[in-house]
């Protein structure tokens, strides 16, 4: 009788050093990995990565959005299999093989949308030297997937990805509302209110060009950075 | 193991290009197949397009014979024959002399008028250009117009693949009073004439490279196209 206490005893124990050794999948600290790059560690405006296709995609939203979504596969992807690979990769030639990494699955997902998603390709296709040069997927390898394990990374790419993603998408915003007058290719404001058509309104053509991207995105950084006053540097 | 070693980085090396080398490879011949069939649908698609004849890519197989109804190639002001229109690599000819290119032209019928539809190549700011552009009858006045691109930026560049910049092309004239071939201006703010169309804002180059590319393009055809407007006029009204 008393062994089988203890030995149920010891049973319960191992159980308990094998939960205590492995971490639940969405822990605190890897909540953390999705939540922080929304805000106090978000790739655009205070890791400062990615800031050159920011400026470059966001006259509309519509190619913001796909950008964002693309990244994320791109970076989630390119995480988890740098991060397998961590053990291997030879540290004088790891920048190289990051690279390749990304570049071989971008170019590999493009090559299969043009063969069976034909319309979403040619949307895509414009992206695909912006992703492999986006300085964010290449940030991350090296920052986080280099020295972490495959479900860390992974969701560290996508964190990042939204975070990225999220900024992209308010730059959007504003950049076509007042630039075009559309979201998403619709008219928002109305046709009345243009002086071509007797009203007050004219779309301001200056939020179409590349230096306005800058403005918008130091806003960003200004309003957030007044908000949350961690992130003001001494 | 010594992932360090000069050996083991030239082994790591030789091994991940040889398997990425080797896994794109095999992914671009498998689908190269699919990618061809969606290039020719959709090759369809922007000619029928530029006639306006609006049609999904799965749709243009089928209705691209009922509207085109003659495929020719034309060098040196000539019919040449022996060639399939359809084939011709576009990109090849553009670098020739307006003379030496041999220039696809296709001939299109809708609601018993007749198009000639000519296939136009240029450079935008970022990479290649194209598109097609419909003329009716008098070889002067454009019907349609229809452009693509490959890598110019969404929002700036990209426009010219819009509807809103396509549209302007319809009723402008390519000819002057005297016949002469004087393109489409692509302009900034105030296209008021039937030679003019509006640029894109923050799309210039890409703009420029429009005019430039129809400009180019259209001289291979025009005496052509007069001469074979005139012998088709005649016959029809003898008939």
């Amino acid at each position: 009788m008393a062994e089988e206490v203890l030995e149920k005893e010891a049973v319960e124990q191992e159980a308990k050093v094998t939960t205590k050794t492995r971490e639940p999948l969405f822990s605190k600290r890897n909540r953390k990995l999705i939540s922080d790059p929304f805000d106090d560690d978000n790739p655009i405006t205070v890791q400062v990565l990615g800031i050159c296709s920011a400026l470059a995609i966001t006259v509309k939203l519509y190619p913001a959005v796909v950008m964002a979504i693309s990244v994320m596969f791109v970076l989630a992807a390119g995480n988890v299999i740098v991060s397998l690979m961590r053990n291997f990769i030879p540290n004088r030639i790891r920048i190289i093989v990051q690279l390749v990494v990304v570049a071989a699955l971008v170019v590999l997902v493009d090559q299969v949308l043009k063969a069976f998603v034909y319309d979403v390709s040619k949307e895509l296709s414009v992206f695909v030297g912006l992703i492999i040069t986006n300085c964010i997927i290449m940030g991350r390898l090296e920052a986080f997937a280099l020295g972490n394990k495959p479900w860390r990374s992974f969701l560290d790419g996508i964190g990042n990805a939204f975070g990225y993603g999220i900024i992209l998408i308010i730059v959007a915003f504003f950049r076509e509302l007042l630039g075009s007058g559309t979201l998403f290719g619709l008219q928002i404001i109305p046709d009345s209110w243009y002086i071509v058509n007797g009203g007050f309104y004219s779309n301001n053509g200056f939020m179409l060009l590349p230096p306005m991207a800058l403005i918008t995105v130091g806003i960003i950084i200004w309003v957030q950075r007044s908000r949350n006053t961690k992130l003001i540097e001494e | 193991m010594d992932v360090n070693k000069n050996s083991y980085t030239f082994m790591f090396a030789a091994i991940m290009v040889i398997v990425v080398a080797a896994l794109l490879s095999f992914a671009a011949t498998t689908l190269k197949p699919y990618q061809d069939e969606n290039e020719r649908l959709e090759k369809m698609q922007s000619i029928l397009s530029s006639i306006k004849v609006e049609v999904s890519r799965e749709e243009a197989a089928e209705l691209y014979p009922e509207y085109i109804v003659q495929e020719l190639v034309v060098s040196n002001h000539e019919e040449k024959p022996g060639i399939e229109a359809f084939n011709v690599d576009l990109t090849k000819e553009v670098r020739k002399s307006n003379i030496e290119r041999e220039a696809p032209l296709y001939i299109a019928e809708k609601e018993g008028q007749r198009f000639f539809v000519i296939p136009i190549r240029g450079t935008g700011l970022w990479g290649p250009i194209w598109g097609y552009i419909s003329l009716q009858e008098d070889v002067s006045t454009l019907y349609g117009a229809v452009f693509d691109h490959q890598g110019e930026t969404p929002g700036l560049g990209a426009e010219i693949a819009t509807a809103a910049f396509e549209t302007q092309f319809e009723g402008k004239e390519i000819l002057d009073d005297s016949g002469n071939l004087i393109g489409i201006d692509v302009r900034k703010g105030d296209a008021s004439t039937q030679y003019q169309v509006d640029g894109i804002s923050g799309g210039t180059i890409t703009s420029e490279g429009v005019e430039a590319m129809i400009l180019d393009c259209l001289e291979s055809y025009i005496p052509f196209l007069k001469d074979y407007a005139a012998t088709y006029s005649t016959a029809g009204s003898e008939l």
